[in-house]
């Protein structure tokens, strides 16, 4: 029987018209779209098209993109961009993150504390792991460097009340960063009267590819450039543009605007039968972040007494690609700190789950993962 | 049609277990690969430690290219508590301690068995030089491989019936050049990495060096004797020897010197000629015959009391259930306590035991 994918949260396939899109910029087109000659010149034509229609579609007037290597360097751009414009012997914090954050933040964060000395305060969250404005604001003072909230979690799919953490930065006359990489994949983003500062989105969590993404940022946030090179991306990103990534980035986006309602709608039927039956049939197992705030494509569980990666092992046996908490191929099982910052304790922590459908997932699928999955876990506390 | 049956491959990343897994591809089994991450005292990239990422990537390697899907499992824990902890008290204690042995008879076929069975694994396949024939009422016998210089029975002779009725050793028949061909025949990346030498978990400085760094208590030095209670000088801790050992002791004698005894409760070292290195029997403990029960003793059965060790003519009487004792047809020289002691009839694993004491005429 054929393998069952579910981990769009992972990725996502290519779609195959964008894959169409993408390919004459590989033999025909190839030109470096920083050459004077023609060639050139439709290279440079197509990344700048994409950069207009994504920001189009962002409805971002008052933005400016800078096309990056995906979700991870934006993150890095903005957090390094920013942190490092300022001087480092203040006595405010340079940065404020979630304790909910991606590991492209949260690394980056801790680097930036370990090897620059730089002050990185951390929020609050509840049990859903949402950020508390309340937290936010009595952390807040002007001197803050940045602010940088996940939009959507990757973990467990709570959405953060973006605008609002942005409106009380802005107040303040601090800038705010979020990791928009998931919630991208699903939500309708407006810019244009928001408050945001900076977001990071990469294109292949929308069946665009991998090794393209963006960091879009306010018109007049200055950002120290990490990546020093040719020149391109004015100056902030060296380095000869992707450009079948970035058209496949621009071809993936349109579409997703295109579909984005009816996939949401069919991913949200399939995600709360997965969350309802788990609850039903499985005993000692809890949902994982908002029950109702989270990512239209998202389930997350942990399970008493089972082990996640175990877990993740015998379903992709039976035929089911999933994911724990804490993704490791390396056999090196941590709980997953976002885990623990929304209060889940640590033997607990260690039995996550994660099932995250997308446009090619069937009801029949998901039918037949939620008939495996009560004997599996069984199975596996059966075994202790 | 044959029912297609579910097989786990323990992976290493070496060319045997690779080899191993790839004749089960080749025979139609449904193909698993598991790698155990088993505890190191310092996770180098020095090669053949087998928890190194280098060790990993390889054996995924392998995995992709033979088209099977392959995890790697945490184990440390249990291989700390099991293995390792042991391995380091049998040590104080003047044992030499072999812990491959309970290694694949608690982790391997323990720990990962129920792994494997749990996962719905029908078999658990390893690239194991050993042989196992089923007879005619359904029991079980373990084989020496037809490789003598890669046999591998005496660390395979703890497993019991369950665990043999549940493993398949797909190398036994094999030469260990053979494998190497079959590598190649396959294309494996692997095929000429040299085998793996030292215990797994110990580094790459050697027992000894990993012994004395995690503060083995009794390397502290004390003197050297010789059976007449003569001092001869100073040793470095008793860690540091085996019974057997010439190298690192004293030199300057007409002849060389061998440890005979270590006194843990004096911390001294007894040393003599090679004539005083005569053992002439040993007593076991913690007994595991394959077949379950124990065999009529009233036969002449072989011994190993070391992996390396030339089988030797024995008889055996019971002690108690679980200890024994074995007289050897002629004094041998390399007995030791806490290594194994490996019951052959012929070709056959008859049983083993760890070695409690060695008897001698000499001292």
């Amino acid at each position: 029987m054929d393998k069952v994918y579910l981990d769009y949260a992972a990725t996502t396939p290519l779609d195959s018209e964008v894959l169409t899109q993408m390919l004459p910029f590989f033999c025909d087109n190839y030109g470096n779209p920083s050459s004077v000659h023609y060639f050139g010149q439709i290279a440079e034509g197509a990344v700048e098209n994409a950069r207009e229609s994504i920001l189009r579609l962002l409805d971002a007037k008052g933005y400016e993109l800078v096309f990056t290597s995906g979700g991870t360097e934006s993150d890095n751009l903005a957090l390094r961009g920013i942190v490092n414009s300022q001087n480092n012997d203040r006595n405010e914090f340079d940065l404020i993150i979630s304790p909910v954050e991606h590991p492209a933040i949260d690394r980056t964060a801790n680097s930036l504390e370990a090897r620059e000395n730089r002050k990185i305060n951390k929020l609050r969250v509840d049990k859903y792991g949402m950020v508390e404005i309340d937290d936010l604001t009595s952390r807040l003072t002007p001197g803050v460097s940045l602010v940088s909230v996940i939009y959507a979690n990757n973990e467990i799919g709570t959405i953060n009340p973006v605008e609002k953490i942005a409106k009380e930065c802005s107040k303040r006359g601090v800038l705010f960063h979020t990791d928009a990489v998931q919630a991208a994949a699903h939500l309708k983003i407006s810019l244009t009267n928001s408050n945001i500062s900076l977001f990071s989105i990469g294109a292949h969590k929308f069946y665009g590819p991998k090794g393209v993404g963006a960091l879009i940022k306010k018109k007049g946030v200055d950002i120290i450039p990490h990546n020093s090179g040719g020149g391109q991306e004015n100056g902030i990103r060296g380095g000869t543009h992707n450009v079948p990534g970035i058209v496949g980035f621009q071809r993936a986006f349109e579409k997703l605007d295109e579909k984005r309602d009816i996939l949401f709608k069919k991913n949200m039927l399939l995600r709360d039968l997965i969350i309802e039956n788990v609850l039903r049939t499985i005993p000692d197992t809890y949902l994982t972040g908002h029950p109702t705030e989270r990512l239209p494509n998202h389930a997350s569980f942990v399970f008493d007494g089972v082990k996640g990666n175990d877990l993740v092992i015998a379903l992709d046996m039976a035929g089911f690609a999933v994911s724990s908490g804490s993704a490791c191929k390396v056999g090196n099982p941590a709980p997953s700190e976002v885990l623990l910052a929304i209060g889940i304790p640590d033997n607990l922590a260690l039995g996550a789950l994660r099932i995250t459908v997308g446009n090619k997932t069937s009801q029949e699928d998901v039918t037949r993962f939620l008939a495996v999955l009560p004997k599996t876990v069984s199975n596996l506390r059966k075994s202790k | 049609m044959v029912e297609c049956k579910n097989v786990v491959v323990a992976m290493s990343g070496g060319v045997d277990s690779s080899v191993a897994a790839a004749l089960m591809v080749e025979n139609g089994y449904n193909v698993t690969g598991l790698m155990l991450k088993l505890w190191t005292s310092e996770c180098d990239h020095e090669a053949n430690a087998c928890c190194t990422p280098e060790s990993i990537s390889l054996a995924r390697e392998v995995a992709t290219q033979l088209g099977f899907p392959f995890y790697v499992i945490d184990t440390k824990e249990v291989f700390k508590q099991v293995v390792v902890d042991h391995f380091i008290q049998a040590s104080q204690q003047g044992r030499t301690p072999n812990p491959c042995y309970l290694c694949n008879q608690k982790i391997r076929w323990g720990f990962l068995l129920d792994k494997a069975t749990t996962l719905g694994a029908d078999f658990l396949v390893t690239g194991h030089y050993g042989q196992i024939k089923k007879d005619t009422e359904n029991h079980f016998h373990l084989f020496k491989a037809n490789d003598p210089k890669k046999d591998q029975s005496y660390v395979l002779s703890g497993l019991n019936q369950e665990q043999l009725s549940k493993t398949l050793f797909p190398l036994g028949k094999y030469l260990k050049s053979e494998v190497r061909d079959l590598a190649d025949s396959y294309s494996l990346r692997v095929a000429r990495k040299p085998d793996s030498q030292d215990l797994c978990f110990v580094g790459s400085h050697g027992y000894r060096s990993f012994l004395n760094s995690i503060g083995s208590e009794t390397a502290i030095n004390g003197l050297i004797r010789n059976q007449d209670g003569v001092v001869l000088g100073e040793h470095t801790g008793l860690t540091n020897f085996t019974i057997g050992q010439r190298k690192g002791i004293l030199s300057g004698f007409k002849d060389p010197l061998y440890v005979l005894k270590k006194d843990m409760d004096k911390n001294e070292l007894i040393v003599g000629g090679s004539d005083l290195l005569n053992f002439t029997g040993i007593t076991f403990s913690e007994a595991n015959w394959i077949a379950g029960t124990v065999p009529d003793l009233n036969q002449n059965f072989d011994i190993k009391v070391r992996y390396k060790a030339n089988p030797v003519n024995v008889r055996i009487v019971a002690i108690d259930e679980k200890s024994f004792r074995a007289d050897f047809e002629y004094p041998i020289r390399d007995a030791t306590p806490g290594q194994i002691a490996v019951i052959y009839l012929n070709n056959e694993v008859i049983g083993s035991g760890i070695i409690e004491t060695v008897l001698c005429e000499g001292i």
